[in-house]
C-alpha cells in the first residue's frame, strides 16, 4: 500500500473516531452481499449472507453492544440478574415491542423461539442445539419475565443469548407452524420486510412500531446479491452500493482508496476466524504426532503474517483464540509453543529431526484447499512453501465447496486447510474445531483425544477467569503438541464503506451489528 | 409440411427423455451432498440426526429410481419441483430470471444479425480490398476477444471514464425502458460483437461460395444489375448457413452467458445455472438442462422451417 493511501486511511479513522453528527433520518441503504440466503430462518443458518439481509427484520434477547464489544446488552431484555450459584437467569423484558404485524411481544415468544433452538419440532432444522443444552427449563412467570435454569454453570451463556442468530420469533406463528420462519419473516427488528427478488436484491423499510422511538434512522435499506469480487468493488466504486460488510482484500482496500479518498471510510479489526490444518489422523503418516508436530513447527506464523497481510485478509498471529481477546494466550504464553518462536531455522532444524525419528524421508502428500481466492489461496500456498523448506513435496489441491466439504467429511484427504469462524471470541466455539471427532461436528482429524474433550469441559465450568485461562492454556498446549489440527494465521477484517453512511460499528466478527438501527446517511 | 412438423414435434419428446436420463444420472455421479453445504458451508454444527431428516425432507433417501419416478411423473404433469437450496417452486425461480436472459440473447441477436449481414456481405463484395480486410480484422478480433473480458473492458472504461456503471438491479423494459436499457445495453454489446463476427464471417464465406455458382453467372449473363445479383440471387442463397449459426447462437445465449453474468451482475439463467452446479441442486439442475434442451431442439426445429422459406427448393415432406 503506498503511503498516500496509508494517510487517507488514517485521516478517515481519525474522522470517524472524532466526529460527532446529528443523525439525520431518511434515505435506503444500498449494499452488496456476495452470496445469497438459502432460506429465511436464522435458527437454520450459518451464513453471513443470511446476516447481512435478514438481522434487520429481528431483535434477540441480548446483543453485543455495537460500540464496546464484547460487552453484553439488552435487546429485548431490558435487565437481569443472575442466580449466586449461577443456575437461573431472570430476564426482565422491555414493554409495548411489537411484532410487525402489530401483534404484541412478550416472555411466551422468548421461550417459543428458545424451545425452537433446544428442542427444535419434527422437520425444522436447529443449528445451535447443542449451544443450548445446559439449559433445563425456561418459564414464563408473566407476561414481562423470562427464566433461565440450567443443569450446570455455563460461564458462556450471556454472550450465547447475544447470538445474532437467535432471532425471536412470534410465539403464536410457531404454534400455527413450526416451520413458519422458513419461508416468512416476522420479527420485532427495526425494518419490516418488504421484498426478495431471487438472485437480485432484499428489501426493508423502516418498522414505524419498533421499541426504540426515533429508530431506525433510514427509510429502508436495500442489499443487493453481487457475487463477483470485482464487480462487488466496482460497485463500491461508482457508488451504486455504500457498503459490504464482510471484509474487502487489502488490495481492493487500496483500489478504493486511491479512487475515493475522503469520500470513504476504512474500517479495520482482528477477526474471529482463523484457518487452521487439520490432518487426517487415519491416515499414515499423520496418524504419527511426530510428523504433524513437525509440521507445525516448520511453519514461519511471524514472516508469513507479516508478508501474507500485504495480499490477503489475515493479519495476526495466535494460538486457537483470538489474539487480542481476553481469554487469549499472551505472546509471551505464544512464544513457548513450538512453532511459535522467532528461530524459524531451529524449529526447521527440530521439524526435520522429528520427520528422521518417525522414519519419513522425502514425505509427500496433498493439502487439500477450498476454491475461494481470499484467504485459503494464498495461506494454501504459503503452507506449501514453509513445508517445501523443509524437504517436503505438497501437492496444492483446491476444491468448490460442496467437494472439497465432502473430502474433509468423508476422510478423503491427507492434510486439510479448514477454517474456524465465529461471531464473538469465545472458547466454547472455537475450540470445538480441536475436541474429539465424536463429540464435535465440526473437528474433521477423525481423532479421539479424552484429554482435550476433558479440559473443554472443565473450562466450561470454570468459576473464575484465572481458572479458567489455567485450563485454556493447558488446552492449547496439548493442541500443539499432538497437532491433530493447528492454527496457522488469523484474519484480519477491512471494511471500506462510502463516507455518507454513519452509525455503523466495526466488530471482530462479520454477524455482528448488522441491525442498521443506528445507521443513517448524511446526505 | 404439417406432417413434417408433427413428426418433428413428436421427435423431440424421445430426444428430451434422452436428455432427461443422462442428466439424472450425471448429477447424481457428482461427489458432494446439497444438505452438508446448506447447513455446514459457513461451519455449521449440525448432528447427523439433522442431516439425515433434511437429506429426507429433500427426497434424497429414495432409491435412484424412486427419485427418477418422482421427476419424471412432475415433469409430465409439469411440475418441475421445488429448489433443494431455496425451497421455491423451480419454475418460479426460472422464470423470474429469463426475462432477463430472454432479452439480452434477443438484443445480442438484433445487434449482431444488423453487424454481421452487412459487413460478411461488402466483405465479399470487396473480396481483397482495404475494406474486406478491415472488416476481417474486425471479425477476427471479434473472435479472439472473450465476451466477458470486453465486458470488464466496458465496465472499467465507463467506471473510469463516468464514475458510472450499469445499474445491478434487473428492471423489465416496460416498466422503465431507460433504466432497462441502461443496464442491458452493455451485456448486450459484449456478447453481440463476438457473435457478430461469427456470423459476419458465415456470411462473407457463403457470399463468396454462391458468388461462383453457375445460377449467378447466368444472372448476371442476362444483364442483372450487381446489386440484383447479389441481394435477389446470392444473399437468399448464402442466408442458410447463416441462419443457422445465428439460430445456434441464440439458444447457446440463453442460458450460456455465465461468465458475462457475473461481470454484469444479472440475474439470468447463465449465473443461475453456475450457483446451482456448484451447490448440487438437483432439481433446479435438471429443470436448467431440460429448459436449454428444449430450447435448442426449438430454435433447430424453427430454422429447418425458415430453411423452407429462404430456398423454394427446400420441402419437407
Amino acid at each position: 500500500m503506498n503511503v498516500k493511501a496509508l494517510l487517507l486511511i488514517g485521516a478517515a479513522l481519525v474522522a470517524v473516531s472524532g466526529a460527532v453528527h446529528a443523525q439525520k433520518r431518511g434515505g435506503e441503504l444500498k449494499f452488496g452481499v456476495s452470496a445469497e440466503p438459502p432460506n429465511y430462518d436464522c435458527h437454520a443458518n450459518s451464513s453471513f449472507a443470511f446476516i447481512h439481509p435478514v438481522r434487520p427484520h429481528y431483535s434477540t434477547l441480548l446483543e453485543f453492544d455495537p460500540k464496546s464489544y464484547p460487552k453484553v446488552r439488552g435487546d429485548l431484555a431490558q435487565s437481569w440478574a443472575v442466580s449466586k450459584d449461577g443456575l437461573t437467569y431472570t430476564f426482565k423484558l422491555r414493554q409495548n415491542v411489537k411484532f410487525h404485524d402489530g401483534s404484541a411481544f412478550s416472555s411466551a415468544d422468548v421461550k417459543a423461539s428458545y424451545d425452537r433452538i433446544r428442542n427444535p419440532a419434527q422437520g425444522v432444522v436447529s443449528l445451535r442445539k447443542a449451544a443450548y443444552s445446559d439449559i433445563e427449563s425456561i418459564d414464563t412467570p408473566d407476561a414481562n419475565t423470562v427464566v433461565f435454569k440450567l443443569k450446570a454453570p455455563n460461564a458462556a451463556l450471556l454472550s450465547l443469548l447475544a447470538s445474532p442468530w437467535d432471532c425471536i420469533y412470534s410465539a403464536a406463528k410457531l404454534k400455527q407452524d413450526p416451520k413458519f420462519p422458513e419461508k416468512n419473516i416476522l420479527g420485532t427488528g427495526p425494518f419490516s420486510f418488504v421484498e426478495h427478488a431471487a438472485g437480485s436484491h432484499w428489501v426493508g423499510k423502516r418498522f414505524d412500531g419498533y421499541y426504540e422511538k426515533g429508530k431506525p434512522y433510514l427509510d429502508g435499506y436495500r442489499a443487493i446479491f453481487i457475487r463477483n469480487t470485482a464487480a462487488r468493488v466496482n460497485a463500491l466504486q461508482a457508488g451504486e452500493i455504500l457498503a459490504e460488510f464482510r471484509g474487502h482484500s487489502p488490495a481492493d482496500r487500496d483500489k478504493l482508496v486511491n479512487a475515493l479518498g475522503k469520500k470513504i471510510e476504512v474500517h479495520e479489526s482482528p477477526w474471529v476466524c482463523s484457518l487452521v490444518v487439520t490432518f487426517n489422523t487415519e491416515k499414515k503418516p499423520f496418524d504419527d504426532p511426530r510428523v504433524r508436530r513437525a509440521l507445525s513447527l516448520s511453519v514461519d506464523r511471524w514472516g508469513g503474517a507479516k508478508a501474507l497481510s500485504r495480499i490477503a485478509l489475515v493479519r495476526h498471529v495466535g494460538g486457537v483464540l483470538r489474539p487480542g481477546y481476553d481469554l487469549a494466550a499472551s505472546s509471551s504464553e505464544l512464544a513457548k509453543y513450538p512453532g511459535y518462536g522467532k528461530d524459524v531455522k531451529a524449529a526447521r532444524a527440530e521439524a526435520q529431526k522429528l520427520l528422521k525419528e518417525a522414519g519419513v524421508a522425502n514425505l509427500k502428500f496433498k493439502l487439500t484447499n477450498r476454491n475461494v481466492p481470499m484467504p485459503y489461496t494464498p495461506v494454501g500456498v504459503f503452507l506449501i512453501d514453509q513445508w517445501r523448506q523443509i524437504g517436503l513435496n505438497v501437492e496444492h489441491e483446491q476444491l468448490d465447496t460442496k467437494l472439497y466439504q465432502a473430502a474433509l467429511r468423508g476422510g478423503n484427504y491427507e492434510a486439510g486447510l479448514d477454517f474456524n469462524c465465529d461471531f464473538m471470541d469465545e472458547p466454547n466455539l472455537q475450540l470445538l474445531k480441536y475436541i474429539s471427532a465424536d463429540k464435535s461436528t465440526i473437528n474433521y482429524g477423525r481423532y479421539q483425544d479424552r484429554t482435550l474433550d476433558d479440559l473443554y469441559e472443565k473450562q466450561i465450568r470454570a468459576t473464575s477467569t484465572g481458572e479458567r485461562k489455567k485450563l485454556l492454556r493447558a488446552f492449547e498446549q496439548r493442541v500443539f503438541d499432538q497437532a491433530y489440527t493447528f492454527p496457522t494465521i488469523w484474519w484480519h477484517r477491512i471494511i471500506v464503506h462510502w463516507d455518507q453512511m454513519k452509525g455503523w460499528h466495526m466488530s471482530p466478527s462479520h454477524y455482528l451489528n448488522q441491525d442498521l438501527a443506528d445507521v443513517w446517511l448524511d446526505q | 409440411m404439417l406432417r413434417y412438423i408433427v413428426h418433428r414435434l413428436l421427435l423431440m419428446i424421445p430426444t428430451l427423455a434422452g436428455v432427461a436420463v443422462l442428466v439424472f444420472i450425471l448429477l447424481r455421479m457428482m461427489p458432494g451432498d446439497i444438505v452438508e453445504l446448506k447447513l455446514l458451508a459457513e461451519g455449521g454444527g449440525v448432528d447427523q440426526a439433522t442431516i439425515a431428516m433434511e437429506r429426507a425432507r429433500l427426497g434424497l433417501d429414495k432409491s435412484l429410481l424412486g427419485q427418477f419416478w418422482d421427476w419424471m411423473k412432475g415433469l409430465a404433469t409439469g411440475d418441475l419441483g421445488i429448489s433443494m437450496w431455496t425451497g421455491r417452486p423451480v419454475s418460479e425461480e426460472i422464470a423470474s430470471r429469463l426475462e432477463l436472459s430472454l432479452q439480452v440473447a434477443l438484443m445480442a441477436t438484433v445487434l449482431a444479425t444488423v453487424i454481421a449481414i452487412p459487413l460478411g456481405t461488402i466483405s465479399a463484395i470487396f473480396k481483397d480490398t482495404w475494406i474486406d480486410q478491415t472488416i476481417r480484422v474486425f471479425a477476427i478480433a471479434g473472435l479472439a476477444v472473450p465476451s466477458f473480458w470486453l465486458g470488464m473492458i466496458i465496465i472499467l472504461t465507463l467506471l473510469l471514464s463516468f464514475n458510472w456503471i450499469p445499474p445491478l438491479t434487473y428492471v423489465p423494459i416496460y416498466e422503465d425502458p431507460w433504466h432497462n436499457l441502461s443496464q442491458l445495453i452493455w451485456p448486450a454489446l459484449a456478447v453481440g460483437y463476438r457473435y457478430s463476427a461469427v456470423a459476419t464471417r458465415m456470411t462473407r464465406s457463403t457470399i463468396l461460395e454462391v458468388m461462383q455458382e453457375d445460377y449467378i453467372r447466368t444472372a448476371r449473363a442476362k444483364g442483372l444489375r450487381e446489386r440484383i445479383v447479389v441481394a435477389r440471387h446470392a444473399m437468399r442463397n448464402a442466408m442458410l448457413p447463416v441462419i443457422t449459426v445465428i439460430g445456434l447462437e441464440f439458444a447457446f445465449l440463453i442460458g450460456g452467458l455465465v461468465v458475462t453474468e457475473q461481470v454484469f451482475n444479472l440475474n439470468g439463467l447463465g449465473k443461475l445455472f453456475v450457483e446451482t452446479v456448484t451447490r448440487g441442486d438437483f432439481t433446479m439442475v435438471q429443470a436448467l438442462v431440460m429448459l436449454i434442451a428444449a430450447f435448442f431442439i426449438f430454435v433447430n426445429f424453427v430454422v429447418d422451417l425458415l430453411y423452407a422459406a429462404f430456398d423454394p427448393r427446400v420441402r419437407y415432406r
